[in-house]
């Protein structure tokens, strides 16, 4: 075994759908090779709840819809050496976003209380659940982000290239044929 | 300038023809040089307005749509730095409308998005805007959605100059700016626009799009999926996408 220490890698998703992991994982056989470099710290493929404090590089899929997201990017933020923010909702908000042309309360009662097919028709209100933010917001707003991963979700040559990259010591690029924001 | 010869002007080191009445833009397309550009489109009146097409001209920045070529002149375009405004530029359009390509029926057809792979834009830098403007389906095969509005007015000059009817036009300043239709209702539907027209194809982005056709070439397949758009020749391909192919 090599004794090299690993790069660290943590995952999130906040205000996402998991597609950007998803299209992560679609490097297939690649993760044989990178994981001999790399090892997941927090991460929803491992489920470890927090950032190791000495992390190399997080991954940030999706924007920040609550308060939840905000402390999760804060935690990577401060554990992380290197932020990426991976795909179109961590840049922009994306399609989450779309629901900044109208009040929280009117998505909610949208949702919950006059939206087509509901049942038992009531706006959750546990306090195991966190608050929304009132508007979506793309994760450079609060944290300053090192590099951007466009896509939705970013093809997995993209996850590969950038991660060699910065592996190798480059700053990672995106060939044209690869970049694409939808 | 007595001789047609003397008619060149020099793009990048490059020594390019232009005729009488040619703007630097003109010159260029026929000479099959890109200088990125939104608001401009040949056959309409020159607008200036989206400033992508900032050239340095013997050391002076112009828009190349509006500026007319003259012999002498030495044209920097392909330069670092105007890269870099540019992308600047592009980014305040992407921030200052609402711009989601994943949920845009134009993805992959749009030429903001095919101008800002162009210029290796991979995030919006400036806070969002995130305005509220308002959609219009009124018509029954042409739909408005404002939200991807870039104020180029290519739908207002198509409306006017070649369809003859002045359906759009842009109202207000700065924010305020928004596309607005020329009817007693402000409804699409009760101008006399159709699918016909110029102006219904000419959008450059998904905010004039015709209904019912949006996913017909699947994503991956699109014009900018295997185009880039400083590839030569592709003005009559954009505007033909927006076209379907059973109507005339």
């Amino acid at each position: 075994m090599s004794t090299k220490k690993k790069v660290r890698v943590a995952t999130t998703s906040l205000a996402g759908c998991f597609g950007c992991h998803m299209s992560f994982l679609d490097i297939d056989e690649a993760i044989v090779g990178l994981i001999e470099h790399v090892e997941f710290s927090r991460s929803p493929i491992n489920d470890i709840k927090h950032c190791d404090p000495d992390c190399d590089i997080g991954l940030i899929e999706g924007g920040l819809c609550n308060a939840e997201n905000v402390h999760v990017l804060k935690e990577f933020r401060e554990s992380c050496k290197i932020i990426i923010a991976v795909g179109a909702c961590a840049i922009n908000g994306g399609v989450p976003a779309m629901r900044n042309h109208y009040t929280l309360k009117e998505c909610l009662e949208e949702a919950y209380l006059d939206g087509i097919g509901v049942e038992n028709p009531m706006i959750p209100n546990d306090v195991e659940l966190p608050l929304l933010l009132s508007k979506v917001h793309p994760i450079h707003e609060v944290v300053h982000v090192d590099y951007y991963l466009p896509g939705c979700p970013p093809p997995a040559e993209a996850f590969l290239k950038v991660l060699t990259d910065l592996l190798e010591g480059k700053e990672p690029s995106l060939p044209k044929e690869i970049l694409h924001y939808d | 300038m007595s001789e047609a010869n003397n008619n060149t002007i020099i793009i990048d080191g490059k020594e390019i023809p232009f005729t009488e009445g040619q703007t630097i833009m003109d010159a260029a397309l026929a000479a099959d040089i890109y200088i990125p550009h939104l608001c401009h489109r040949p056959g309409l009146k020159p607008h200036g307005s989206c400033k992508l097409c900032t050239v340095e001209v013997n050391g002076r920045s112009a828009s190349a749509c509006t500026l007319p070529a003259a012999s002498g002149q030495e044209v920097s375009n392909n330069t670092e730095a105007l890269t870099e405004v540019r992308k600047t530029i592009t980014q305040m359009l992407f921030v200052e409308g609402n711009h989601f390509c994943p949920s845009c029926e134009k993805t992959g057809d749009c030429t903001l998005q095919a101008v800002a792979y162009h210029l290796d834009m991979l995030d919006g830098h400036f806070p969002q805007f995130y305005p509220k403007r308002e959609v219009d389906a009124s018509h029954e095969s042409i739909v408005l959605d404002r939200d991807r509005c870039i104020m180029c007015e290519l739908c207002v000059r198509a409306s006017r100059e070649v369809d003859g009817k002045d359906v759009f036009a842009i109202t207000g300043r700065g924010v305020d700016a928004k596309l607005i239709v020329n009817s007693a209702s402000g409804k699409l539907a009760d101008t006399d626009i159709t699918t016909d027209d110029l102006a219904a194809h000419i959008c450059p982005v998904g905010a004039i799009l015709i209904k019912e056709h949006g996913y017909e070439t699947p994503i991956g397949r699109r014009t900018f999926d295997l185009h880039t758009i400083a590839e030569p020749g592709l003005e009559p391909v954009i505007l033909r996408k927006g076209k379907h192919a059973d109507e005339h």
